[in-house]
């Protein structure tokens, strides 16, 4: 049996449990957070690899044959995220050693870390759509579970929207599930996409597919589905809310991805016109409702929101280049959005406080933190040669290309209203002097010795030169999406892969 | 039969959804739980029901002769049971805490993290 596509999952799984074994010693459960999170990242440039040099790479559980079985499968797409799980998950873990406190820690943090990231693995790599429900209820769970940890008002405030919410999309999806189960009679997905167009009732397909596309939207937090998200996502300690920030939606939109290039492509013109819409509203409604927040984290999450419409916009016009955007987005957007809520973060360590009117005078202080603000900043805006430039740059062609003016219109608008945001948080947060009513600056003048403040620094430092070779380097990333983009778009060699030569 | 069973998951469904547009959060949760129940008896009704006909193969035989229920659907439901006891037992302990920190089990009240 290839262990490739199963360790990415059997990794953090193994470090979660170890981690509750060891309870008592939180210095333990960093080592090993640090270590398994360093593993994970390994495992999965060994997949990446694998699976550009051999296509898809298959493991049925328990060596059925493969429709009866649940399968993984890793193609290009679900490697990447992959990576992306793996390079997320390290800069978390040792971001975590210095920025989550300790009761946090005793309570847990780290277990339920690594059970989020395994869920986050095997909703990728699974090939079994009620496989794909499980794998999200498992990563839910331990969001939860991180969300709330603390306890504060408003944490229990955002995580009750969060929770209600989420567990609504996720009814909904089981609904679907058996709703398709009682057309097609299978579970697995490639078979589903063959069996798919030979139901009796197209209309009733179209159906579910709405089905998908709300629970998907919802986790995705598309428009209009989105109010979850910046109602929690600032409420939580920042290195859990930079691994969401990083990680969560993007399962949906992962799924999105998988189920509207795989299974239901059988009224394109219906189910991706409204994915188009839908995406446009969420870019518009993303940057707008960022124009008019004045705290930091809550700026970047409806930023969250309006790069999500950008990702599904490059699965809407479901054409090859189009898809190669989505693809390139989806690499860019991980790396810099965590990034971001990390220089939060540190900022937050320094003054004390989220609120840009209570923030200023980084730049005197910290110019080389200014810099690694501005790196990822400017490349969320699309400045080149930082990478979101390049990912624009294709979304926004690929639009062009498919004569959806107004849709390349609006892409370019938002890009805009990003800049301004992202302006707006470097003038008040580090430009602008230290307004006189904080007292408190001892941090920001170093005269406090920070404990381990490497362990801050290092993760950010490190995704910004990700962001660097992106955009730097950005041909072997292109070629990479351009795989996933082919692989996606001719969906009979998922589906020969995965059922071999019997595929009728 | 499927007839009946299929108002039984519109009812529920319609149940549920009341229970959580109401203000109380107590409500809220009783109405994921009627909602977690409609999805699974909706899986358990669209795969077809069959009565009195387990997937067992009888003594000697090498497969099965005649229309037997489906055991598919069943295991997906038991495994999405365990899923939304877990969740839910996870929500009931949220409202409790949600209940103490805030003060108030009245939603309208807890939109300080909202926009």
């Amino acid at each position: 049996m290839n262990l490739a596509p199963v360790l990415p999952i059997l990794i953090p799984l193994v470090a979660g449990a170890l981690s509750l074994a060891c309870w008592r010693s939180i210095r333990l459960q960093r080592l090993i957070g640090v270590v398994a999170t360093g593993l994970l990242l390994a495992a999965s440039i060994w997949l990446l690899l694998l699976t550009v040099d051999q296509g898809f790479l298959v493991v049925e559980m328990g060596s059925w044959p493969a429709p009866f079985s649940i399968v993984f499968v890793a193609d290009v797409l679900s490697a990447i995220m992959i990576v992306l799980t793996g390079i997320i998950g390290l800069a978390i873990a040792i971001y975590s050693l210095a920025s989550i406190p300790n009761g946090h820690q005793r309570f847990g943090y780290f277990p339920l870390m690594h059970l989020l990231l395994a869920g986050v693995g095997g909703a990728f790599l699974t090939g079994d759509i009620f496989n794909l429900f499980v794998w999200f209820e498992v990563m839910l769970l331990a969001s939860f579970a991180l969300l709330t940890l603390g306890g504060e008002r408003a944490q229990m405030e955002g995580a009750i929207k969060y929770v209600t919410l989420n567990l609504f999309s996720s009814a909904m999806f089981l609904s679907a599930v058996g709703l398709l189960y009682g057309m097609v009679g299978t579970l697995n997905m490639a078979d589903i996409a063959q069996k798919v167009s030979s139901v009796d009732d197209p209309g009733m397909v179209t159906v579910v597919s709405m089905m998908f596309m709300i629970s998907f939207g919802i986790k995705a937090a598309a428009f209009p589905l989105f109010f979850w998200l910046p109602a929690s996502y600032h409420t939580p300690q920042v290195a859990v809310s930079a691994l969401f920030a990083g990680l969560l939606t993007k399962v949906g939109v992962y799924a999105l991805y998988r189920v509207f290039t795989l299974i239901f492509t059988q009224d394109v013109g219906y189910t991706h016109t409204i994915l188009l819409w839908g995406a446009t509203l969420t870019m518009l409604t993303g940057v707008l409702g960022a124009a008019a927040q004045f705290e930091f984290r809550r700026i970047l999450s409806f930023h969250i929101i309006s790069q999500i419409g950008y990702m599904i916009l490059g699965l809407a016009l479901f054409t090859p280049l189009a898809l190669i955007g989505g693809v390139f987005y989806i690499m860019h957007h991980i790396i810099v959005k965590t990034n971001l809520f990390l220089v939060s973060g540190i900022t937050y360590r320094l003054l004390g406080s989220y609120e840009l009117k209570d923030l200023g005078g980084v730049y005197r202080q910290r110019p080389y933190l200014a810099l690694l603000f501005l790196i990822p900043a400017l490349s969320l805006a699309g400045i080149p040669p930082l990478s979101g430039f390049f990912a624009k740059f294709i979304v926004v062609r690929a639009s062009l290309e498919a004569s959806e003016y107004l849709v390349a219109g609006i892409a370019l608008l938002v890009g805009l209203l990003t800049l301004y945001s992202m302006i707006k948080i470097w003038a008040e947060v580090f430009w602008k002097k230290l307004p006189e009513h904080v007292t408190d600056d001892s941090a920001l003048k170093g005269e406090m010795k920070e404990p381990r403040s490497w362990a801050l620094y290092l993760p950010v430092a490190g995704l910004a030169v990700c962001t660097l070779i992106i955009g730097l380097y950005g041909q072997p990333i292109y070629v990479l999406a351009e795989t996933a983009a082919d692989q996606l778009m001719n969906p009979q060699l998922y589906i020969e892969a995965v059922l071999g030569g019997q595929s009728q | 039969m499927a007839t009946l069973m299929a108002y039984v998951i519109g009812l529920l469904f319609t149940a549920s959804i009341y229970m959580m547009l109401r203000r109380s959060i107590v409500k809220l949760v009783i109405g994921l739980i009627i909602l977690s129940n409609a999805a699974n008896l909706l899986i358990f009704v669209v795969a077809g029901l069959t009565r009195g006909a387990p997937p067992l193969i009888a003594e000697g035989a090498q497969q099965i002769t005649g229309t037997v229920a489906d055991p598919l659907p069943q295991a997906l439901i038991l495994t999405a049971i365990v899923i939304a006891f877990s969740v839910l037992a996870f929500a009931v302990v949220l409202i409790r805490r949600a209940y103490e920190v805030v003060g108030t089990d009245d939603l309208d009240q807890m939109k300080d993290t909202d926009t």
